[in-house]
């Protein structure tokens, strides 16, 4: 290790073993979320300042129970771990163990220590493991596991100043393989040693054991590691069962010798009895469906103040920016472009932040794991996986962290399934455009005596998207034939209460993923629509004010009133205008004209540029300096020329209803899909599939209605 | 013993058994991964509403199995 640069310090751990709280610790606020070379799985890094004035860069890991891996999570442990000649090879490995229960961490800690990189052992929860009568005597531990270790308490940040020690020194690399190659491996172990200079046996016999997994070998070294295997007939997967009993039976030998005090194995009561409720068949489901009522209820109440100040603040800025800035095309870029472009990224934070708070504190409670269990069997019938539910659940606020979110299923097909159908989960964005069109042709009478009939036909229509999306779960689980096993081995971890600080910290971290994620693309696609909107064929943009005041002549119009026709005009005869009225032969039988057709167009990469583009359209000037009502009111006013009727019917209004709940109509989602499923195959199909389904959908709707 | 043998699956709630092998190669890997090893108590919690998935204990770890899963553990009682 040289001295000039910062050495690269990583944290691994099995899940709920205090992992994160630790990077939290370290880290603070200096977070950021990266991608690993290569590999499509982000890697949380931040750094930490050593006793001896040295930064370090700490990179958390997600949580794994072995180096074998089965999920995406754990196949990047894995590969990190793996790579020894890479720049983002770590120089040091903490691994974190749950104090009260030191069994499975250390079937990790001893695969840790065998591929021979410097270690330190931090065990964890030592308060809970005192307060249960443990002790373990730590001078005879580090010295029959060969590392260092130390006793921490990563909620409290108790034992971080000797961590930050053992951090600083130089460490040598663990001498003492806990596992002992088969000697019918050897040979094979001992040819790759020599052929790709694998450091030592351990790591070899893990390329050899996994070589399709681990990417970085790239193509010439896996043929390589093929050949070898098949030469000395090395059977992937063949000793693993055997390997994980003689690592037990050595953990089990060490733990007889260093455990001063062991606990009682009774089992957990307090949390079987919390169980009993939670899991129970009628209070079970209750409760989480209040649960769910409750996060929906606050995503729309709470979140509505904050996305009002947004809006605004936004309008007023792109005004102001627009009233100031000499008049020209790059301003009018600025005003019109890029600035709405970020307010309409902004606006969802405040959702984002909500839905994100709430799934955290399940997560870090415990709950989740829970609602996996209770939902399991259900989502099994079709096609997907307990697990599943977060994704969908979160695809209530944005299918993008939501879809990041399916990698913890292990199953291929489950997880393709759940990414195919999040994105037909009402998403927040496609809120403004139900509410303007509920709004314009569902009256606000109650039903009943209490029920809105508006909030009937929002609540409908997120029900159409859930019921769409199981429904298109169940066709797929039907289609795709793998072989693929699936199961739920999950632990159950103990309740405990959530460290709200990490809440802070995931909230920060999914919100950023969000802003940049999804801001990237609605960046520049608001860049494009611009031009698109600002440009035109022929001269009749520059014409459009003489054109206007001929048309208008006869009419008393006000400044404000002549600028919206202007701009009006100008759009109409814009490229997206055109496009707009090229597609009307296709949209035509589902009701549309092409005014809506711009409409169409331009949320084609982010469906909530409805609204703003209907503002437009109907010449009313920017949304913001007028409520909804005005635009609901001038929407109101268009008339049909073919049948001297309002335009938006029921008919009409409920197709593209229907149509906004199935398409797909969002850029950074098929990013996201993208990069997840690792090619352009899943993205497109789920492109056209919901195009189709919501193209058939909103035809039969139109012409059920009319 | 073949045939005689009882597995996980075939539990009641409470009901505490040694863990005596497994049925399934690739499954038996993550199950003693997560502690279910040969020679471990293992206790039967609870089901979920439809019975199944299942919650265990063992080694001092909860853990959820669907009841397919379950099968392949084979118990002494």
């Amino acid at each position: 290790m040289t001295s000039s640069r910062k050495p690269k310090i990583a944290l691994v751990g099995n899940p709920n073993s205090g992992k994160s709280s630790l990077f939290n610790h370290l880290t603070g606020l200096n977070q950021k979320i990266g991608n690993f070379p290569g590999v499509t799985v982000e890697k949380r890094t931040g750094h930490t300042q050593l006793p001896d004035g040295t930064m370090a860069d700490i990179i958390d890991l997600p949580g794994i129970y072995s180096i074998y891996p089965r999920s995406l999570d754990e196949q990047i442990v894995a590969e990190v771990l793996l790579d020894h000649h890479s720049p983002s090879t770590p120089d040091k490995i903490v691994v974190i163990v749950d104090g009260t229960n030191l069994k499975r961490g250390f079937l990790l800690l001893t695969q840790i220590i065998d591929i021979g990189l410097p270690t330190i052992l931090a065990l964890n929860m030592m308060d809970l493991a005192a307060k249960a009568g443990i002790s373990y005597d730590f001078i005879a531990l580090s010295k029959k596991m060969g590392v260092p270790v130390v006793a921490i308490n990563a909620r409290k940040g108790v034992g971080l100043d000797e961590l930050k020690k053992l951090m600083a020194k130089p460490l040598r690399s663990p001498e003492k393989p806990v596992f002992s190659i088969w000697p019918e491996a050897e040979s094979a172990v001992k040819e790759l040693r020599a052929t790709l200079n694998v450091d030592n046996d351990y790591e070899a016999y893990q390329f050899l054991e996994q070589p399709q997994s681990l990417k970085f070998l790239g193509a010439a070294n896996q043929a390589t590691v093929t050949n070898i295997r098949n030469k000395h007939s090395f059977f992937p997967g063949k000793f693993q069962g055997a390997e994980t009993i003689q690592r037990y039976s050595f953990i089990q030998d060490l733990l007889n010798d260093v455990t001063l005090k062991a606990s009682d194995h009774s089992w957990k009561k307090n949390s079987s009895r919390l169980d009993q409720i939670v899991t129970h068949k009628v209070w079970g489901y209750l409760i989480f469906f209040a649960l769910l009522f409750l996060i929906f209820q606050s995503i729309f109440a709470w979140a509505q103040v904050p996305m009002d100040l947004i809006d605004t603040g936004f309008a007023k800025l792109s005004s102001f920016l627009g009233s100031v800035l000499p008049a020209g095309p790059l301003s009018s870029l600025v005003a019109e472009g890029l600035i709405p472009g970020i307010g309409g990224i902004m606006i969802f934070i405040p959702q984002i932040a909500i839905l994100f708070a709430f799934i955290s504190v399940l997560e870090e409670s415990g709950y989740m794991a829970r609602v996996v269990f209770l939902m399991d069997k259900v989502m099994r019938k079709f096609g997907l996986n307990g697990k599943s539910v977060v994704p969908l659940m979160s695809g209530v606020a944005c299918a993008i962290p939501a879809i990041m979110a399916t990698r913890t299923i292990e199953n291929w097909k489950e997880r393709t399934i759940t990414i195919f159908v999040t994105p037909l989960m009402s998403c927040s964005a496609r809120l403004p455009v139900f509410t303007i069109l509920v709004a314009l042709i569902v009256p606000d009478e109650k039903a009943w005596g209490f029920f809105n009939l508006q909030g009937l036909a929002l609540m409908g229509l997120y029900l159409l998207g859930f019921v769409a999306a199981l429904t298109s779960a169940y066709v797929m689980k039907l289609l795709i034939r793998v072989k693929e096993r699936s199961y739920l081995i999950m632990e159950l971890p103990t309740y405990r209460i959530p460290k709200w600080s990490n809440v802070g910290y995931t909230i920060l971290e999914k919100t950023k993923a969000f802003v940049l994620e999804a801001g990237k693309v609605i960046m520049a696609i608001s860049i494009i629509l611009w031009v698109l909107a600002s440009y035109g064929p022929g001269d009749a943009l520059s014409k459009a004010r003489e054109n206007v005041l001929e048309e208008s002549k006869n009419m008393r119009l006000t400044e404000q009133g002549l600028e919206d026709r202007v701009a009006a005009y100008k759009l109409e005869h814009s490229y997206a205008g055109v496009i707009g009225k090229g597609i009307e032969p296709i949209i035509r039988p589902l009701g549309y004209d092409w005014k809506i057709g711009i409409a169409l167009i331009t949320s084609f990469a982010a469906r909530e540029v409805f609204v703003g583009t209907m503002a437009t359209i109907y010449s009313i000037g920017s949304v913001s300096d007028d409520d909804a009502a005005t635009i609901k009111d001038r929407m109101k006013q268009e008339v049909n020329p073919e049948t001297g009727g309002p335009r938006f019917t029921p008919a009409t209004g409920f197709s593209l209803l229907v149509f906004y709940t199935f398409a797909m109509q969002c850029m950074s989602t098929i990013a996201v899909v993208y990069r997840e499923t690792k090619g352009w195959k899943w993205p497109l199909i789920q492109l056209a599939y919901m195009t189709t389904l919501a193209y058939v959908s909103a035809f039969a709707v139109f012409h059920l209605l009319s | 013993m073949a045939g005689s043998s009882k597995n996980v699956a075939e539990m009641h709630p409470g009901e505490v058994g040694i863990v005596s092998g497994f049925t399934d190669d690739h499954l038996s890997v993550k199950l003693m991964e997560m502690g279910c090893l040969p020679g471990a108590a293992v206790r039967f919690n609870f089901t979920a509403p439809f019975g199944d998935p299942v919650c265990i204990s063992v080694s001092g770890y909860e853990l959820s199995l669907r009841l397919e899963e379950a099968a392949t553990i084979s118990i002494l009682d």
